[in-house]
């Protein structure tokens, strides 16, 4: 199997291709099936690689293969070379089985849609991207991969670009995450030029043998976290993924939760070496993560639309990894990336399932009950909710535990706001759950939602508010949500079963339990938590109990009604909101108003300057009124009578 | 893909140089001859020369030895010998694809371009272009050189004055004027080079590039003020900030056929000068001004950057987005370094693709809609997606995202400049964030969103227009995914051109 890992990032590209010569022809649903059918095999064959992998010795672990040379030039040289490892094939097996999943949701979810066929090109294209990010030998590889995935990102951001609203979105999402690739670039290069590779193999080399200054290596890391606020939305980057919700949700799903936005945690945890040696650089990832799940979590309690609170749910989970990232813990940021993607994309799922239920409403005030219509998504749903939760058995306990066991090693005070969080989330997401599946049908009172009461951050941000799904659908007071169908139910329904037993890929308990740790330790080396036996039981206890008031208090106010939500809901939870208007007062006013004056500055002072001088040389100054009296051949032919009078002048002068 | 290294290049049955150059002139004078009435023949005779030397400079591209650093093709004929002028004619790595790119565009943009009135004189200048533009990239003899630096003004000045837009003959006539006033400092450079070296190793008067490369003799400090002088010229070429006010002006008014010519091979005339006549002739000098030209590359990056987000005019705003992406090559020339030359002459190459690409695309909505102007337009990926596709690909190539060829030489340009210039550098990668807000802007305003009015009813892409685009794309992808076909024939030569000025420095005078 070892030969064919070319063919796992070859498959979803050859499913891109076909569908741009054939797509249409293809039509809904038979080009859904092709792109399905394309990433499927690619699962396939990287289950194959993967067996390989694991019948080999814990050392041999490693497949290089080389395709071509990309970009040779002097003492840079970048490979358009593949490198599967227990790291990368861990990304690729969930990616590409995550992806099928949501491949054979979207042909449910996409059907009847005009661009059926051209949005599952888009997917196999994002597939192939997301793979070459992961599998890339070096890191122009997977900037390759990771500026592709970004393209992809915004033409499924802006997918239905009629409305202003979604093209603004993916327009945004794009450029912000410029911003981190200025990061990339910068640290590619100094990369480059300390290591004269850009070559993984060659780094984690070069780092062992500790040829990368302290200094160097503190530079690129920050410089390549840069990279990751933006493209794994954190702090202070993170503003173009609440609005990226504007895709079709198989898209929130896919890109902006499972796959593309972990991409950061990828890179930094495949740059391991380098953070070994990193210093403050590790303390500054740890902080700005620790902080990103805070805020995003504060602002996910203030959102009414279903895809906006699952959108900063999973910034705030991002932030968890990044916590991870930064106290050296990476096997427990893969663990909940695993975790997450399995639970997130789950979630993320229903909630589409949800909104194709209720006539393309994302608003959950208008939302109860549904448990009643929609039995399959309400159960998967709830699976998503308690792992989400932390509540053991099911996955996202065991992973999240990991992570706050390591910050407690690492510092109490981020300990304590991983806490918060926790505590949060299960709130937030109960939330969720009671106002969607429990409770009264609230869309039929008539005009429950009246603009105003009780909207306290969206109400604000209608100018932003781009999450809605779809055009020009209503629902009213007589709906009768209805299941969706089986395509769309059974990813539900595997992705559940993942997220109830993902905690069983790497236990506690034993040593031999741990099989996630022992895969990972050929690329991310043996990391002692420093926490042992009943400190790991209590901080578990603690975190269980936290996330239990979570949902207790959410009971409270949305299930039993003791509380009334807007003493909850309060409007200053949405101060993470600020950062993103800040941005747009600044680019829509100083920012446009620097422009605008350097723009105005060309035209006036330095063209200015040119047709001063050109009006004030006499000759030259008669030639342009003159031209500009509009008898164009006349002018035209004399200056070049001219021109060539001169040039004959140069020519006969020199033999002379 | 490679040539049999024991083949001498020489050994070719016919030199492609010569035909390059002179099929075209022939051509001029054929179209010139034809009776004014049979616009359609004249146009396929234009066609048809133009795809001649066309097909020769693919046909030089397959005879080039590869690993070869020195001039090939190379042919000599006394001109005017007392004084050492001669054609002197050569191609290396840096030329040649400058050479395929002139060879490529010109044919596309006989093809694709209607210009509506007047088709004989028309073909006629774009066929004396398109034999100057050759000439320019094989003269190696200063005043041949110079010769074919002028001429090109000319039919340029009457493509953009005579079938342009708009306010065509104040733009003409900047354009003339500005770039004429450049190269007249030239011309004493030219001069004083020839005489200076003449002085100073005390030989035969000699005008040749190689011979004065290889026996320097001017003093450090008249070969600055000489660098200098031909560095006005060029960067009036570039142009470099803030030297560019001409651009937007002819890019804007020229014809579609003007702009992608502009564009895509008389830019390349600067700063292909800068590395031949520059870097080569004058090593100390260059690396004396470096850091002046690379400030200059780095704002020319933004400044452009800048201008382009907020213009108004579709075509205006590709043209603003040419300062932006040459001053890339500048800072790649400029770092001195194998990367970072490397990565510019790519890049010129690739800005050539690209760039036409776009003006082509704004041309074919002029000609739909008759406006440029972004607030007119609007929602035109419902109307017409098979244009914005296009659109969409020479836009992503342009912003310079990995896979597309817009990417490699731009790339190298900064890494090169990060090994010799580190802060410029990380400056001028900021260009990248800049280049992504201009571009997806102008689209978001012209395809996203609602199509009314006649932007609902626009016609999509028709086959011929299709097929004009087909080749630019196809090159976006394939030397985005395979640029070492192009590196492999362009770094001997500029591992040679980097140990010659190492050489010379090193060596003294």
């Amino acid at each position: 199997m070892s030969a064919l890992v070319w063919l796992i990032p070859a498959l979803p590209l050859a499913g891109f291709v076909a569908l741009v010569v054939g797509g249409r022809r293809l039509g809904d649903p038979w080009a859904g099936w092709l792109a399905t059918a394309a990433v499927g095999g690619s699962f396939l064959v990287v289950l194959g690689v993967f067996a390989d992998l694991v019948g080999r010795g814990a050392e041999a672990r490693s497949i290089h293969q080389e395709l071509f040379t990309w970009i040779p030039a002097g003492s840079f040289q970048a490979s358009m070379g593949l490198l599967a490892d227990p790291l990368s094939i861990t990304m690729c097996l969930f990616v590409t089985g995550v992806g099928s999943l949501i491949h054979l949701y979207a042909i449910g979810y996409m059907h009847g849609d005009e661009k059926f066929s051209k949005f599952f090109t888009y997917l196999n294209l994002f597939i192939f991207s997301m793979l070459m990010l992961v599998l890339g030998d070096n890191l122009l590889l997977t900037f390759l991969g990771w500026e592709g995935v970004g393209a992809c990102s915004y033409f499924l951001i802006s997918f239905w670009h009629t409305d202003p609203a979604n093209a603004s979105a993916g327009k945004k999402a794009f450029v912000t995450n410029r911003v981190g690739d200025w990061g990339f670039m910068v640290a590619t290069f100094l990369v480059w030029t300390s290591v004269g590779s850009i070559g993984y193999l060659d780094i984690a080399n070069a780092a062992h043998h500790g040829e990368i200054a302290a200094v160097t290596a503190t530079a690129i890391a920050v410089l390549f976290f840069v990279a990751a606020t933006g493209k794994s939305a954190q702090l202070p980057l993170f503003v173009w993924l609440p609005d990226a919700m504007a895709g079709p949700t198989p898209v929130s799903a896919l890109i902006h939760a499972a796959t593309m936005v972990t991409s950061g945690v990828y890179l930094l945890v495949r740059l391991n070496p380098i953070l070994h040696a990193a210093g403050w650089a590790n303390d500054l990832i740890a902080w700005v993560g620790v902080a990103t799940a805070l805020v995003a979590a504060t602002v996910a309690v203030t959102q009414n639309d279903i895809k906006k609170v699952l959108a900063y749910s999973t910034v705030s989970q991002l932030g968890y990894l990044f916590l991870a990232v930064g106290t050296g813990n990476y096997v427990a940021a893969i663990f909940h990336m695993v975790t997450h993607a399995f639970f997130k994309a789950l979630l993320f799922l229903g909630s589409g399932s949800v909104i194709l239920g209720m006539a393309h409403e994302q608003d959950m005030r208008r939302y109860g009950n549904l448990r009643k219509y929609m039995p399959i998504t309400a159960g998967t749903f709830i699976i998503g909710w308690l792992a989400i939760a932390g509540v053991p058995p099911f996955s996202g306990f065991w992973s999240k535990d990991e992570i706050l066991a390591g910050a407690y090693a690492h510092n109490k005070v981020m300990l304590a706001l991983g806490l918060i969080t926790a505590l949060l989330t299960a709130f937030y997401m109960s939330r969720q759950v009671f106002m969607t599946f429990f409770g009264p049908e609230r869309w039929r009172e008539a005009d429950a939602v009246a603009t105003g009461d009780g909207d306290h951050a969206d109400a604000h941000d209608s100018a932003h508010d781009s999450a809605h799904d779809d055009h020009a659908h209503h629902l009213t007071p007589d709906h009768t949500p209805s299941e969706s169908p089986w395509v769309m139910t059974l990813p539900l329904v595997v992705l559940g079963a993942l997220a109830i037993v993902g905690g069983a890929l790497n236990l506690p308990f034993t040593d031999s339990t741990k099989v996630l740790e022992h895969w990972l330790e050929p690329v991310v080396g043996v990391h002692e938590l420093g926490v042992e036996g009943a400190t790991l039981v209590a901080l578990a206890a603690i975190a269980v109990v936290l996330g239990l008031v979570g949902i207790g208090l959410a009971g409270a106010v949305y299930l039993a009604r003791r509380i009334p939500a807007s003493t909850v809901e309060r409007p200053e939870f949405g101060w993470g909101l600020w950062i993103d208007r800040g941005y747009a007062a600044f680019m829509g006013g100083p920012g446009r108003a620097l422009f605008d004056a350097i723009s105005r500055f060309d035209k006036a002072v330095i063209d200015g300057a040119v047709d001063g001088v050109a009006n004030a040389v006499g000759a030259a100054g008669a030639v342009l009124r003159r031209t500009q009296t509009g008898r164009v051949r006349n002018s035209a032919i004399g200056l070049a009578t001219g021109a060539v009078a001169v040039l004959v002048y140069f020519v006969v002068r020199m033999s002379f | 893909m490679s040539a049999p290294v024991f083949a001498a290049a020489t050994a070719a049955p016919f030199n492609p140089l010569l035909v390059m150059i002179l099929v075209p002139l022939i051509g001029a004078a054929v179209v010139a001859l034809m009776p004014k009435a049979r616009a359609d023949l004249v146009r396929q005779v234009a066609v048809i020369f133009s795809l001649i030397s066309g097909a020769s400079s693919l046909y030089l591209l397959s005879e080039f030895v590869t690993k070869q650093g020195d001039f090939q093709f190379e042919l000599r004929h006394a001109w005017m010998k007392s004084f050492g002028i001669s054609w002197h004619f050569g191609v290396d790595g840096i030329s040649l694809f400058l050479l395929v790119l002139t060879g490529v565009l010109f044919p596309l943009a006989i093809v694709a371009v209607d210009p509506g009135h007047d088709h004989k004189p028309y073909y006629a200048w774009l066929l004396v272009l398109m034999a100057g533009s050759m000439g320019v990239f094989v003269a190696l003899d200063l005043v041949v050189f110079f010769l074919f630096f002028e001429i090109v003004l000319v039919p340029m000045y009457f493509l953009i004055g005579l079938w342009g837009h708009g306010d065509r003959i104040y733009a003409a006539t900047k354009f003339f004027l500005y770039t004429m006033f450049g190269s007249a400092l030239m011309l004493v450079g030219i001069v004083a080079t020839a005489y200076l070296h003449q002085r100073g190793t005390g030989g035969d008067w000699t005008f040749d590039v190689v011979e004065i490369a290889s026996k320097p003799g001017i003093s450090t400090g008249a070969s600055r003020w000489i660098f200098a002088s031909f560095a006005l010229a060029f960067a009036v070429k570039v142009p470099l900030f803030p030297l560019h006010t001409w651009l937007p002006d002819a890019h804007t008014e020229a014809p579609t056929a003007g702009s992608v010519i502009l564009a895509g091979v008389m830019l390349k005339l600067g700063t292909y000068g800068f590395v031949r006549f520059g870097l080569y002739l004058f090593p100390e000098a260059s690396r004396f001004f470096a850091p002046v030209l690379l400030t200059l590359g780095v704002i020319g990056i933004i400044w452009g950057a800048i201008c382009a987000t907020m213009q108004k005019d579709l075509k205006r705003l590709v043209a603003y987005s040419s300062v932006a992406h040459l001053g890339f090559i500048v800072l790649g020339t400029f770092s001195l370094t194998k990367e970072g030359i490397e990565g510019a002459v790519l890049q010129m190459v690739n800005h050539g693709i690209t760039t036409p690409a776009l003006f082509l695309l704004v041309g074919m909505i002029y000609e739909r809609r008759h406006t440029r102007n972004i607030d007119e337009l609007g929602g035109l990926q419902v109307s017409a997606p098979i244009l914005a596709g296009f659109f969409t690909l020479a836009m992503l190539a342009s912003v310079g995202l990995p896979g597309l060829n817009g990417f490699p030489g731009e790339f190298l340009a900064l890494a090169g400049a990060f090994k010799g210039a580190r802060w410029w550098a990380i400056v001028a990668a900021s260009g990248v964030i800049l280049a992504a807000l201009y571009l997806l802007w102008a689209y978001q305003r012209v395809f996203h969103g609602a199509a009314e009015g006649d932007n609902a009813t626009m016609r999509d892409l028709r086959l011929v227009e299709g097929l004009v685009l087909a080749p630019l794309c196809a090159l976006i992808i394939v030397l985005g995914v395979y640029p070492k076909v192009m590196l492999d024939r362009i770094e001997p030569s500029v591992t040679a051109l980097v140990e010659h000025m190492q050489h010379a420095e090193g060596g003294g005078r």
